[in-house]
């Protein structure tokens, strides 16, 4: 092929990804990129994923217990999403799949209002997307990346500062709403991020059957900007990788598409079995690359953190799963008028009409019940 | 006899038809290693490799566009959506193609394609994973509909289904997949477009399809002991609609009711209202109920149990056309 001109070969693509801090919490040296994290902002990402881990196994566990219909834990991608999301202003907008806990949670939704949605009292989520800035949760694949950029265009017409991040995985990629996203984006110089969190599985279909593709942050080139892939276990890369990107989008040069290399150690959801498709030794290679005792063996090493910060966290953490226990068990349903009253902003006359057969009904009920 | 489930009777349908033609094959997210989220293609990939189950990345437009072109080709292919709610990417592929081949290439290229689909409510799920979209496809000329309610039905009507030479839409009742029958899964000739009657009755017609059928099985015994007979039919088939079982029992009871999932507003049940009264007005003695779902969208599982037809919304309109 040498002399060849005018074909792009996949595989001269770099494959490699940025990391500050090597597994063993020490880091990485003469990487080009210095995180400007002071100490308390090192503690603080600490503490959300702390927190964050802690609310998902809550959340794992309700499943469990029959309290929740289905959960679809976020362990091991603690470091992807808190290391994004310390890069973005309040003021920016969050796009999320289903599985965007800790994003949420840094966005100071109460994970009960997330859980609400796994056992059924409301689609979507309880929270209000414009106080927290973030977008409802969406299971439909890769539909809110293209929310996320619609979102940026409109912002950049506005002339506002404004950056939007749209959060999918590996699979979405797939899809031909991420590719109409990307391109949208790419064609508006859209100030908008793309967080792939590279999980390695869409439920059972490895990454290696979902794309040829040497690695998921090249496809972006095709869009006409930049894609850049780093260790999603290493919060440090994270950060600094999306800062740069919110920065580049904020200056109004463009979308970037992040692909984080990251693992998803649970299930796809609670009701999904890896055993049919996963293997003893990825989990327990995956198990050694875990971000959160990465990140905090590097504080260790650093002087950063004492036990008595890491056992205030953990308090921190049992009260948490304390409050979301108490707020989720037993919860009943909502008030069934309520199907009517948000379907459109005024009800019409035939639903109405609906809703009174309902109260009907329910009465009837009420009487042969007791 | 062995029990069946009716995941089983699919699976095994399935099965069946792949080892009848070597060129049927199945494409769909998950379907293979895991055997579907519902198992329902479990083991197929172990039997007929990775060349006739083909574990496809996640793109229903994908899927359902690839069949077609593999399909042109000369397959016959299976494709596996993995809920109701994701058919949507596919759409256009549904509508503008699928439905659509035979006719533009004035029956010259025909698309034996099934697409399955586990479809409706009252398995708890989240959003998304309830929706009762047949309405869509029956008002899209070209598909045929097909939604079985019974393990034996299940298998006779997939088998036929890829025989077809037609696209079928295959709709699943999720809801149903457990319910079980004393049956031998062989091929019983069961055409596409026969309804059941499910039970024989005289006072009044109840006509429903896929999950629904169940509910309208109490809803009869429950009559039944109030002395009022019911007939009941299954549909099996929306498109092509066997409007003859329709309406020789119409004839008999002069009173019907359609129950379905969906939200009644353009729902298939008006359809059929629409049919008997233009077919035989003067038959009736009372207008033609349908009892179905609200016009929301499908509501959050702590809800649905409020929103699906139960057995007293459909005896309140059997009462409804008996007192008219
Ligand atoms: C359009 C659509 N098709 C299928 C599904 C069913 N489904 C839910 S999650 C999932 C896998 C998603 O994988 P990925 O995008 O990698 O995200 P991850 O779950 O790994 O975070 C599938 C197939 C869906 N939610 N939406």
């Amino acid at each position: 092929m040498e002399g060849r001109r005018g074909i792009v070969d996949p595989s001269s693509v770099p494959t490699e990804t940025i990391q500050l801090l090597k597994p063993d919490g020490t880091l990485v040296p003469d990487t080009g990129y210095e995180a400007d994290l002071k100490k308390d902002d090192l503690l603080e990402i600490y503490r959300y994923m702390a927190l964050a881990r802690r609310a998902d196994l809550e959340g794992t566990n309700l499943q469990r217990q029959g309290e929740l219909g289905v959960y679809t834990p976020l362990i091991g991608q603690e470091a992807a999403q808190v290391g994004t999301g310390y890069a973005l202003d309040e003021g920016d907008w969050i796009f999320p799949s289903y599985r965007e806990m800790a994003l949420a949670m840094m966005r100071k939704i109460d994970p009960v209002d997330i859980l609400h949605l796994f056992r059924g009292t409301w689609h979507g989520g309880m929270w209000d997307p414009k106080e927290h800035r973030f977008a409802m949760y969406s299971v439909p694949i890769a539909t809110q990346a293209l929310h996320a950029a619609g979102f940026a265009i409109a912002a950049k017409l506005d002339g506002a500062k404004t950056v939007a991040l749209g959060c999918f995985g590996d699979g979405a990629t797939s899809e031909g709403d991420f590719h109409e996203a990307m391109n949208f984006a790419g064609v508006w110089q859209a100030p908008v991020v793309f967080l792939c969190q590279n999980n390695q599985y869409a439920i059972s279909l490895p990454l290696s059957k979902q794309t040829a593709a040497p690695t998921i942050a090249v496809k972006a080139i095709g869009y006409g900007f930049p894609g850049v892939r780093v260790d999603g276990n290493d919060v440090l890369a994270c950060y600094v990788v999306a800062q740069e990107a919110v920065r580049r989008a904020r200056e109004g040069n463009g979308p970037t598409l992040i692909e984080a290399v990251t693992f998803r150690i649970g299930p796809h959801s609670t009701a999904d079995d890896p055993t049919r498709y996963r293997t003893q030794d990825e989990m327990d290679h995956w198990g050694a690359l875990d971000p959160i005792s990465r990140f905090s063996k590097y504080l260790e090493l650093e002087g950063i953190i004492t036990d008595e910060f890491k056992q205030k966290v953990d308090d921190e953490a049992k009260e948490l799963a304390t409050h979301i226990r108490a707020e989720i068990v037993g919860a009943g349903p909502r008030p069934a008028h309520e199907l009517f009253e948000f379907v459109y902003s005024e009800p019409s006359d035939i639903l109405r009409r609906e809703e009174w057969l309902l109260y009907e009904e329910l009465a009837g009920r009420d009487e042969e019940g007791d | 006899m062995p029990q069946v489930t009716m995941a089983a009777a699919l699976n095994e349908a399935l099965r069946y038809s792949m080892r009848n033609d070597p060129h049927v094959i199945i494409l769909g997210e998950d379907v293979g290693k895991l055997g579907g989220v519902f198992r329902i293609t479990d083991k197929l990939q172990e039997e007929f490799g990775e060349e006739r189950v083909l574990d496809t990345p996640l793109a229903e437009s994908g899927i359902v566009g690839s069949a077609i072109g593999m399909a042109m080709y000369g397959l016959r292919p299976v494709c596996e959506m993995q809920f109701d709610g994701f058919t949507y990417p596919a759409f256009e592929q549904i509508v503008s193609h699928l439905a659509k081949y035979g006719f533009r290439s004035r029956g010259r290229m025909r698309l034996p394609i099934v697409v399955r689909i586990p479809y409706g409510g009252g398995i708890g799920a989240v959003e998304h994973h309830s929706e009762s979209l047949e309405a869509y496809f029956t008002h899209t000329a070209g598909l045929k509909v097909v939604t079985p309610s019974t393990p034996s039905d299940a298998f006779s009507l997939l088998v036929r289904s890829i025989e077809d030479p037609d696209p079928v839409i295959f709709l699943e009742p999720k809801r149903r997949y457990w319910i079980r029958e004393d049956v031998d899964l062989k091929p019983n000739g069961l055409p596409i477009g026969k309804a059941a009657i499910r039970n024989e009755g005289t006072d009044v017609t109840l006509i429903t399809y896929g999950p629904s059928v169940r509910t309208c099985q109490e809803a009869v015994e429950e009559a039944a002991a109030d002395g009022v007979s019911i007939e009941l039919i299954d549909l099996r088939t929306l498109v092509p609609l066997d409007l003859d079982t329709i309406m020789a029992s119409v004839r008999k009871t002069g009173r019907a009711v359609v129950v379905h999932e969906a939200q009644v507003t353009g729902g298939f049940g008006g359809e059929i209202a629409a049919r008997i009264m233009e077919d035989d007005f003067l038959s009736l003695q009372a207008p033609v109920i349908r009892v179905g779902g609200f016009d929301i969208p499908y509501p959050p599982a702590k809800l649905e149990d409020v929103h699906l037809p139960d057995l007293d919304r459909v005896l309140d309109a059997v009462d409804k056309v008996l007192n008219y």
